[in-house]
């Protein structure tokens, strides 16, 4: 998991770019295009400071010497049995590399709604690369038009990935799935078979079901409140002078969901603000999306850590 | 193998409280490394130093600094940071119901599967069938380790599944952008499509595909514990495109027929 976030993180700092760039095929149609990231890692974010409030580092020691070690020193090894290690070097896991690759190759066309929800990992929006837009409209508009996703897998990061793509108000994502391998189905969770339900209490349930009902989701009950509250409590905490430590060098600053809109919007050609206006304001929330990490989580992780909520 | 409750609860709805056990539906499947030092073969270990003298800081000494301006970080100590959390509650509150499938899936986040907890079975079946029959997903709200969590309760084979949402602050969603502007595809391009799309549909069945990098990873490490080799592997094909986007269109068309038998 730590791994995973990382990686969301290396994410982040490349989506001004595109993180990935290359061509979506179907039959012999090719569409250059970038992936840009539609989603950034969230929570409150701390560092870790010490008791003069310089920002530490992290360092690797060795557990039985207690010495601290550079990255020469360091292999990667997996247990096969207790205390028997197999060391494994990068230049053996880059042979284990798929090809370098830069299509996305669309297999088939599957029906929007038996997509399941078990699968999603992370999102990612496609934009048009160089040359016409018409093939990339002609297949979201084919997609949307057929309550269509393609299902593909491709190459990115040196890892193969499964990916859904679907098109929604004229844009292309690509959803990327967790592999079959990854994911435990009811069975495997060891959940029993479903009980036949009983016709009075279904319907007991339905009648109360009513009062509940909703056209769709209310974007409010996403709202970060723990974030929110950390936030005033700073401020709070500021304003008293209280428990503020200042960093002469601190590092980049984060970029922030408006940040990425923005670029998504550039790369996208949009000509206009858009019709969220960035930035884009939450409905019941006075605060501008994500404004609230404006100045955080840079690159330099190495010199100052990091550690989520 | 049956996945251990990772916590437990009751679904709250109207007047019935349906006590329910969570499970993850993820199982991290990647072979997982650990650092070692290479000298002795021993596991790595973390610490926290001052980057300028190297000079180690014991845990109990470590702030939480939260960088409220610029360059200025607030600190907070355990006690202050758990009086911000939500209170705990072993509710999982439904708070709408919305027609099956419209939250959009850029939320998603983790799925969890909820099991029937004791006494809960005939309520979690009911549940289950009630949404099914609705063609609803509840949108449902509960704390966990201190946190709020928000997701997509759904019915799924009479089972319940949960998928936890991201936060606004996490995610651009789809309306706040425009297509990008340019040409217009033309009718004939439109049919053309149509009919590509249809020629190559398929059904949804994501266990034909593998993490074929996991599985060499994996032949790896055993072959090196028996202090064998690794086969070679294979060359990746390739192929041509025609230049218009109708001419490519027809092609791959005639490429397709007689596909949907195989």
């Amino acid at each position: 998991m730590p791994e995973r976030k990382e990686k969301e993180r290396e994410d982040s700092a490349a989506r001004a770019r595109g993180i990935w760039s290359g061509t979506v095929t179907f039959g012999l149609v090719s569409i250059p295009v970038a992936l840009m990231p539609a989603n950034r890692p969230g929570g409150p974010h701390f560092r870790m400071l010490g008791p003069d409030g310089t920002p530490l580092a992290r360092r690797w020691v060795c557990s039985e010497e207690g010495t601290p070690l550079s990255v020469d020193e360091i292999v990667r090894g997996y247990e096969v049995r207790k205390g028997k290690w197999v060391v494994v070097g990068d230049d053996e896991l880059e042979a284990l590399e798929p090809k370098k690759s830069h299509d996305i190759e669309l297999q088939e066309f599957v029906s929007c709604d038996d997509i399941d929800p078990l699968y999603f990992e992370r999102g990612y929006y496609l934009v048009p690369a160089g040359g016409s837009t018409k093939a990339y409209a002609l297949l979201a508009r084919i997609m949307e038009d057929t309550s269509r996703a393609a299902m593909a897998t491709f190459v990115m990061h040196e890892r193969e990935h499964l990916v859904a793509l679907l098109a929604t108000n004229g844009i292309l994502r690509a959803e990327l799935f967790r592999f079959a391998a990854e994911i435990r189905t009811a069975e495997d969770a060891g959940l029993p078979e479903p009980k036949k339900p009983d016709p009075a209490r279904v319907a007991a349930l339905r009648r109360a079901m009513g009062a509940l009902e909703a056209k769709a989701l209310d974007e409010d009950l996403l709202r970060d409140e723990l974030g929110e509250k950390v936030e005033a409590a700073a401020r709070k905490k500021l304003a008293q002078k209280r428990d503020v430590v200042e960093v002469e060098a601190p590092p980049e600053p984060e970029e922030t969901t408006v940040d990425l809109m923005r670029a998504l919007r550039k790369a996208l050609g949009s000509r206009g603000p858009g019709r969220g206006v960035a930035p884009a304001r939450r409905a019941g929330s006075g605060r501008p999306m994500g404004g609230r990490r404006k100045r955080k989580r840079g690159a330099a992780s190495a010199a100052a850590p990091e550690e989520g909520s | 193998m049956s996945a251990r409750a990772i916590w437990k609860g009751a679904v709250v709805f109207g007047k019935s409280r349906v006590p329910v056990k969570l499970l993850s539906a993820v199982e991290e499947s990647d072979v997982h490394f650990r650092l070692l030092h290479e000298k002795d073969q021993a596991p790595v270990s973390q610490r926290m130093v001052r980057p300028d003298t190297g000079e180690e800081v014991p845990r109990e000494q470590i702030q939480k600094g939260y960088e409220v301006e610029r360059g200025i970080f607030v600190t907070f100590d355990k006690d202050e940071l758990a009086a911000l959390q939500p209170p705990e509650s072993r509710d999982i509150e439904v708070a709408q119901l919305v027609p099956r499938g419209s939250v959009g899936s850029y939320w998603y986040e983790r799925p969890y599967w909820l099991a029937a907890d004791a006494g809960g079975a005939a309520d979690y079946a009911a549940l289950a069938a009630a949404l099914d029959a609705e063609k609803r997903d509840g949108v449902v709200r509960w704390v966990m380790r201190g946190q709020r969590r928000v997701a997509v309760l759904r019915a799924h084979d009479g089972h319940l599944l949960l998928v936890t949402l991201r936060h606004t602050d996490e995610v651009v969603p789809p309306s706040q952008l425009e297509p990008p502007p340019g040409e217009k595809p033309d009718a004939k391009e439109i049919r053309l499509a149509e009919q590509l799309v249809s020629a190559l549909e398929g059904r949804f069945e994501p266990d034909r595909y593998r993490d074929e990098y996991q599985a060499r990873v994996r032949q790896l490490i055993e072959a090196k514990a028996r202090g064998r080799k690794l086969p070679k592997r294979e060359a990746p094909r390739r192929r041509r495109a025609p230049a218009s986007l109708a001419g490519a269109l027809e092609a791959s068309l005639r490429g397709t027929r007689g596909r949907k038998s195989a």
